[in-house]
């Protein structure tokens, strides 16, 4: 098995990069290590800021395990519309599920 | 857009990396450089204290960026060298290396240093603060082998050492000058829970007792002597009894300090070439119409991004933002909304035996904040309510049947409705 998945960030002009996201590791690492723009993450990873929001194409965001309460209760911070498919990239582990997942980041996060 | 020209950036920690990246974000394409004290990239510092020294987080997640990420986005990086003077007649930061950085606008985001303990035996080795990830890297090493850890400061540093380290089955000893642990930063109610909390785990708290000394043999600690008298074995000695906001930049060039860099509500100094964001920085609190000076990621985040947009857009009025703020200890998640120390009366919502519940402060019937123990549903509530209009009653926070995040969504649509009835 692969440690590594493919992963595709579309940013909010339209612009496409595709990353090798390891597994077992966030979404939001994966962006941030990657140098993919438009995910702020001012917490770090640690559920208080909302501000790594992003919005995960089907079917992936289907496929993936549900938001959490805490999760929930941030979403209505973020900025950017929140959608049926938002999740907080920090809360979002990479898994083999997600290869070649689109994930698609609003155009504001603050 | 607005034209700041050449805006120099001295301090590479969580404000002056947002301050560079937001410059960017906001489209500014005029020069940006980056001073920085340590040589390393800009970095994470929450988990220093927490999964980092725990081993749970790998070094190479703390970067904010990777290397390319500054060459990428025209952020000029000056690592290890840190800035000795500014001299404002000729708009230059003059640098260790002996370089001079010239500035239009400079912004200062100099953080904290650790306080000293000043006894007898604090040079010895195995005496350590933590600060840095050089700190975080050393201490981490030093935990491993450590067999008894005396932690000196019950406040938030102080304490997540003393949970990892418990964690990893060493004896711990927190040694807290003051009557109760948190004490300047939250309720009496809070500071007893973690108090029952951490002796649950096996950590002996001694309140109220102060060092005397810190006794070794070859250059080793070996034991710390308190005020009352008793004699605690440690190898390991870490010091967390708070911090000095680094002022001395801007003092040296005349700049109005007080315990921090004092800044009007836009956070510009009394140079209106220069502004102070982050630790360093005492400005005026919307909440409490005094000076305060936070230290938290939130407040250097904010203030951050606060002033990259007014350097970048020419945008004006003050800074406003509801403080928040967290601390992880064990399987306890403190979250902090809003800043609790003025309160007159504090209302406990749910039951600390649950080990989730809240503690909000109110001053003259006011909601200024809440401090919650694994309820995130509170915490994120109050940050909605602290921010938009609804008011809260010390009866509605302490009634479970109230549903707060229902009373807090009224709250952000009423700011909503608000906001379109001023445009």
């Amino acid at each position: 098995m692969s440690d590594s998945v493919p992963v595709t960030f579309v940013l909010a002009d339209g612009e496409r990069r595709e990353v090798d996201a390891k597994v077992g590791e966030s979404v939001m690492l994966a962006a941030r290590s990657s140098d993919v723009p438009g995910i702020v993450a001012t917490c770090g990873g640690s559920a208080m800021c909302a501000t790594c929001h992003v919005y995960v194409a089907e079917p992936y965001a289907g496929g993936l395990p549900p938001v959490e309460p805490e999760e929930d209760g941030l979403l209505s911070f973020t900025v950017a519309e929140r959608k049926a498919n938002s999740r907080l990239s920090c809360q979002v582990v990479v898994t083999a599920e997600l290869s070649g997942a689109e994930i698609h980041i609003p155009d504001a996060q603050v | 857009m607005g034209d700041a020209g050449r805006i120099v950036v001295v301090g590479s920690g969580h404000a002056g990396f947002q301050v560079a990246a937001s410059l960017r974000e906001l489209g500014y394409v005029g020069p940006v450089a980056l001073v920085g004290e340590e040589p390393r990239l800009p970095y994470e510092r929450p988990p220093l204290s927490k999964s980092y020294i725990s081993g749970d987080v790998a070094d190479e997640t703390l970067a904010f960026r990777a290397h390319s990420y500054y060459a990428d986005n025209g952020v000029e990086l000056f690592l290890g060298d840190p800035a000795l003077e500014i001299d404002r007649a000729a708009g230059v930061v003059n640098l260790a290396s002996g370089r001079g950085v010239p500035y239009d606008q400079l912004v200062l985001a100099t953080g904290t240093r650790p306080r000293q303990l000043g006894v007898a035996g604090a040079d010895l080795d195995g005496v350590v603060a933590l600060r840095s990830a050089v700190d975080a890297a050393d201490l981490r090493r030093r935990l491993e082998s450590a067999a008894s850890i005396v932690v000196v400061g019950g406040g938030f540093i102080g304490l997540e050492v003393a949970a990892v380290a418990r964690r990893l089955g060493r004896e711990v000893t927190v040694v807290e000058a003051l009557p109760r642990l948190l004490a300047r930063a939250v309720s009496g109610e809070v500071s007893e829970f973690y108090r029952d909390s951490h002796q649950a785990w096996g950590t002996e708290v001694q309140l109220g007792s102060a060092v005397e000394a810190i006794v070794g043999r070859d250059g080793r600690a070996t034991a710390v002597l308190t005020t009352d008298g008793r004699e605690i074995a440690a190898d390991l000695v870490v010091v967390g009894i708070g911090v000095l906001p680094n002022d001395d930049l801007a003092k040296g060039s005349g700049l109005a300090v007080s315990d921090g860099v004092l800044v009007d509500e836009e956070l510009r100094t009394s140079d209106p070439r220069i502004s102070a964001i982050g630790d360093c920085a005492r400005f005026p609190g919307s909440w409490s119409g005094r000076l305060e000076r936070l230290e938290s990621v939130q407040n250097a985040a904010d203030q951050g991004r606060f002033v990259a947009k007014r350097l970048a857009t020419g945008a004006e009025g003050p800074y406003r933002q509801t403080p928040w703020f967290w601390s992880d200890q064990g399987d306890l998640k403190l979250q902090i909304a809003g800043v609790t120390s003025g309160s007159d009366q504090v209302v406990l919502r749910g039951d600390p035996r649950s080990r989730s519940f809240s503690v909000f402060g109110f001053r003259e019937g006011n909601l200024i904040g809440a401090e919650s123990v694994n309820a995130p549903m509170d915490h994120l509530a109050t940050r909605l309510l602290l921010g938009g209009t609804t008011p809260l009653s010390p009866e509605q926070a302490a009634d479970p049947t109230v549903d707060l995040r229902e009373l807090a969504r009224g709250a952000t649509k009423v700011a909503a409705l608000t906001a379109e009835a001023d445009s």
